[in-house]
């Protein structure tokens, strides 16, 4: 019994069942996380899961059901009680659903890696951590911590449609953090960001951050942070820096433009979208410096992949063009009720969790300018960079963001560092700020983007460069 | 094969392949999981997973891995076992060890019911139809979870341990104009969900919220509903009362300390409710009371964060304890009530004011629902001025050590003044220690029942009446 057999018996049985559509995803996964602290490793995880997942759509009504089981018996019955779970959906219906067609494929997709993330040695990616937080501890950081985390995983689609897709995905990545407590608050200073960068790649990645290298530099920043002046309090010009700018795009932007928010399907947990559809390709969004792409197809960014698991295949979209609101975030039959003709970005964290819309990798398009340019043309603003704290409402207007580190910018310079920097806005009237962006593009990764019920965590990918805000308020305080 | 019986095989497999001296500890759980979700007033994500986790720790030779996997046949455990010795080899030694649990007797879970382990898919949908029956036109959204857990532990010093428990949640919003209202209860039985009830609470709340007007920020007095007040107990369990932290001087916690208001008491207290009675590590679980009456007493340690301050586990072995720490996943801020003799029992449904729009009219504004039950208009009567807050979203840290909270309202603000709710108010912003809007003189009263509020993850709840806090600092509109 092949996975495709497994797949193939799960979807047949929900015809069989009532359903007029259904499709299953067997997933193999093969996760790995090493943690190091204080020199010495902390924990060593490594986890390996199989199962299927299918859908129905029995009329109008979705079921989905979950095995970790690949025999025929176990397949048919999920099948099976997908379909019955689908019929008690009908109990409360709503309206007639269709889904946006898409081609039935048979294809095989690869993620690109030059370096197997789990062929490595465990002693030498031990060592790595190991190395970076003994240096942090030596400079300084009353706590140092390393991390690394790899995700390997096969799947295999097949729809009643005739859809027959197998993928390999491997992503990985890791990062570095100090901390130093001082009387009363603590300071964090992580590279290249808290949770690290994280892409669909190889070790290469890891091995490119050259972890070792920083240790030193932010374990003396995060002491040095302890005594710093606190950032002002005030409206001023705020540059941000990639990192930070990443999480911005992706809770501000990414966030509101998936398609399910938008109809109100999150509405009582994620929340919905201050975006009306009505306003789609006319909605001014932000300043004209602003380029926002929905692409799935970047190589080694961490939204990357070739076919979402509906069948779609990975295509790239524009989002915000020159400012203007365009594009969404859909699925199939999200899509199919907003009146849109694509789909393409939905995706389930494991093969017992429903796919539902996920960002891909949404991201910025190079601005003009450098970061030393920008700063140079900024007479008094601040420079912020790395997130440490982030929350957005259940519209994704209003946000308050905290980074780890700030620096007074004053006459073209960059001065102070600052503590505790912290700046709040609203979504669009923040964008159409922006005045200057760099063309410094980085494809950051988010690996962990919590949606759903139950539970999801999905992987996004957020090419960003720093970029300058005008007039934003900086330095909230309890 | 039951679920003691494949942990016992993977603690053999261990001694077979790495010899008697290895410890090894595995511990498996079965899981049937299901969640029938609703908006727009209709059921579009209706789901069930079966599932089976193993989990298995080894030390050997002085070093220590973990591996975990859903493969539970012989092939799939002897792969566990094999994968997880051969990390343990390359692993550095791990002088911090701190032993395998020792046997101890392990208490039955308190409650389990088996109609709700084994709830149908219609049991769920025909509470979603009550639930969207009594909105009475308005948009309704939310779940209705059941989730049954089935596990067992073993290790290689002889312990073992058994449970099994079974839990329910409703959750959902009733949407009135772009106002929404907030109904949710996590029950040890289905049965004890009323859909009706909570979808009539939800929408009085909504119609109560319709045209808010904007406030100025500043310092209000509040008053925190349940939903609210579980907030506060996650964040103070996360990132106070988490052993880990405590010992990286990276908590407020201060054992001994008067850090709260004396009416303040909390309990973590996992067989209040039903639950698995052991942790990760095979420690029995137990009430543990850590702040009893504003004083702090005690925080939350798996075993290897206790051997670091020479406690012992207090039974809060969890994924990523090793790593983010250990903490309380079953807090209770115990009501006013509790203090009385037999006043300590969990709230039914109805007495912890479900029974939908209900309330006291004379405290509603103008009989809308904003106070949705009589122990929060008891609260919000003494207010002269200050806000009626249902629910906070979004919180984050700005620093752990101070627990400085950035958030927002949901579901509802009013405007109290006088003892009555006069206005609906837009969400607010706000920037907020937790343990100072707690501190000393800050409570101005407690509510007499509390209600259990569900957690993102089955197993996992919070438990709060309503509070009646002196100042809370909202930062900004979420207007801007």
């Amino acid at each position: 019994m092949t996975e495709f057999d497994a797949a193939s018996a799960a979807v047949q049985a929900a015809l069989d069942a009532g359903a007029r559509y259904a499709d299953a995803r067997v997933m193999h996964r093969r996760y790995e996380s090493m943690s190091a602290r204080n020199g010495e490793i902390e924990e060593l995880t490594q986890d390996e899961s199989i199962g299927l997942g299918v859908r129905a759509l029995v009329g109008s009504s979705w079921g989905f059901h979950a095995v970790p089981d690949l025999s025929d018996a176990a397949a048919r019955d999920a099948g099976w009680r997908a379909a019955r779970i689908a019929a008690a959906s009908a109990r409360v219906p709503g309206p007639p659903i269709d889904l946006v067609p898409t081609e039935a494929t048979t294809a095989s997709w690869a993620s690109g890696c030059e370096v197997d993330p789990l062929g490595v040695p465990l002693s030498d990616k031990g060592d790595l951590l190991v190395r970076a937080t003994g240096t942090m501890r030596e400079h300084g950081a009353d706590l140092a911590e390393g991390l690394y985390q790899i995700w390997d995983t096969a799947k295999w689609f097949v729809s009643s449609e005739g859809h027959r897709i197998d993928q390999r995905i491997r992503e990985c990545g890791g990062g570095i953090s100090a901390t130093a407590i001082g009387d009363g608050e603590t300071q964090r200073r992580s590279y290249p960001s808290y949770r690290g960068q994280y892409g669909t790649t190889g070790w290469e990645l890891v091995t490119s951050l050259d972890l070792a290298a920083h240790a030193a530099r932010i374990a003396e920043e995060s002491r040095e942070l302890l005594t710093a002046p606190e950032c002002p309090s005030g409206e001023t010009d705020l540059i941000l820096g990639g990192e930070q700018l990443a999480l911005q795009i992706h809770e501000s932007v990414g966030h509101a433009i998936e398609l399910d928010r938008i109809l109100g399907w999150e509405a009582a947990f994620a929340g919905t979208s201050w975006l009306d559809l009505a306003q789609l390709g006319s909605l001014r969004y932000g300043s004209e410096l602003m380029n926002v792409t929905i692409d799935p197809t970047i190589p080694g960014a961490l939204g990357s992949f070739g076919f979402d698991d509906e069948g779609s295949p990975a295509v790239a979209r524009d989002a915000v063009r020159e400012g203007r609101w365009v594009g969404v975030l859909a699925g199939r039959d999200s899509a199919a009720v907003a009146g849109l003709d694509y789909g393409g970005s939905v995706r389930a964290d494991g093969w017992a969790r429903l796919p539902m819309v996920r960002m891909t990798n949404v991201g910025l398009e190079p601005g003009p300018h450098t970061l030393d340019e920008i700063v140079a043309a900024t007479d008094d603003g601040v420079l912020m960079d790395v997130n440490r704290s982030w929350s957005i409402d259940d519209k994704r207007l209003n946000f308050q963001f905290g980074c780890e580190i700030g620096w007074e910018v004053k006459k073209g310079r960059r001065g102070r560092m600052l503590r505790n920097p912290t700046y709040t806005g609203i979504g669009p009237l923040f964008w159409r700020s922006m005045d200057m962006l760099s063309s410094e593009i980085v494809p950051w990764g988010t690996p962990n983007c919590g949606k759903g019920q139950p539970g999801q965590t999905g992987h996004t990918g957020h090419p960003a460069a720093p970029a300058r805000f005008r007039n934003v308020r900086v330095g909230v305080r309890a | 094969m039951t679920e003691l019986e494949i942990a016992g095989q993977v603690v053999e497999l261990v001694r077979r392949l790495a010899g008697p001296d290895a410890q090894a500890e595995a511990l498996v759980t079965r899981i049937d999981l299901a969640l029938t979700r609703f908006a727009n007033s209709f059921i579009h994500q209706n789901v069930a997973e079966s599932g089976v986790a193993v989990r298995l720790r080894l030390h050997a030779d002085g070093r220590t891995a973990a591996g975990s996997g859903s493969l539970v046949g012989a092939d799939g455990l002897r792969a566990l076992v094999e994968r997880t010795l051969a990390a343990a080899r390359l692993c550095p030694p791990d002088p911090a060890w701190p032993g395998l649990a020792p046997p101890a007797p392990v208490p039955p879970s308190a409650v389990f019911d088996e109609s709700t382990a084994l709830a149908e898919p219609d049991e769920r949908a025909a509470r979603v139809r009550a639930f969207v029956d009594a909105v009475g036109g308005l948009e309704a959204a939310g779940y209705c979870r059941t989730a049954y857990r089935s596990g067992a532990f073993a290790n290689s010093a002889g312990h073992s341990a058994v449970g099994r428990t079974a839990e329910a949640a409703m959750d959902g919003i009733a949407r009135a104009g772009g106002a929404d209202g907030v109904a949710r209860l996590c029950a040890d039985r289905l049965a004890d969900l009323d859909g009706a009830a909570l979808g009539a609470r939800a929408a009085a709340k909504a119609r109560a919220a319709a045209d808010p007007v904007e406030l100025p920020p500043g310092r209000y007095e509040v008053v925190l509903e349940p939903a609210a007040v579980g907030d506060l107990l996650q964040n103070l369990s996360w990132y106070g009362f988490n052993g880990k932290r405590y010992n990286e001087r990276q908590s407020f916690a201060d054992l001994g300390a008067a850090q709260f208001d004396p009416s303040v008491t909390l309990v973590d207290d996992p067989l209040h409710g039903s639950a698995l009675p052991y942790d990760l590590e095979g420690s029995p679980r137990r009430a543990l009371t850590l702040v009893d009456a504003g004083t702090t007493m005690a925080v939350a340690h798996d075993r290897r964060s206790g051997a670091e301050v020479g406690v012992a586990s207090t039974g809060h072995g969890m994924l990523g304890a090793s790593t983010f720490g250990p903490i309380p996943r079953n807090l209770r801020l115990l009501p006013a009530a509790a203090r009385a003799v037999g006043g300590d029992g969990p709230a039914s449904a109805v007495e912890a004011g479900q029974s939908g729009a209900g309330g006291d009219a004379s405290t509603s504004a103008g009989g809308t629902g904003a106070v949705a039950d009589p122990d929060t208009a008891a609260l919000v009567a003494g207010v002269e001025r200050g806000l009626l807050v249902s629910d906070f979203w979004y919180t984050r840290v700005l620093d752990p050590k101070s627990l400085v909270i950035t958030g927002l309202t949901r579901n509802g603000v009013w405007l109290v003044e006088d003892g009555v709710p006069t206005r609906a108010v837009r969400d607010f912003r706000f920037t907020e220690a937790y343990p100072r809007a707690l501190g000393p003189g800050a409570l101005l009263g407690v509510g007499r029942r509390a209600v259990r509020q569900p957690d993102r993850m089955d197993g996992v709840w919070w438990e709060a009446p309503p509070l009646r806090l002196a100042a809370w600092n909202f930062t900004g509109g979420a207007s801007g």
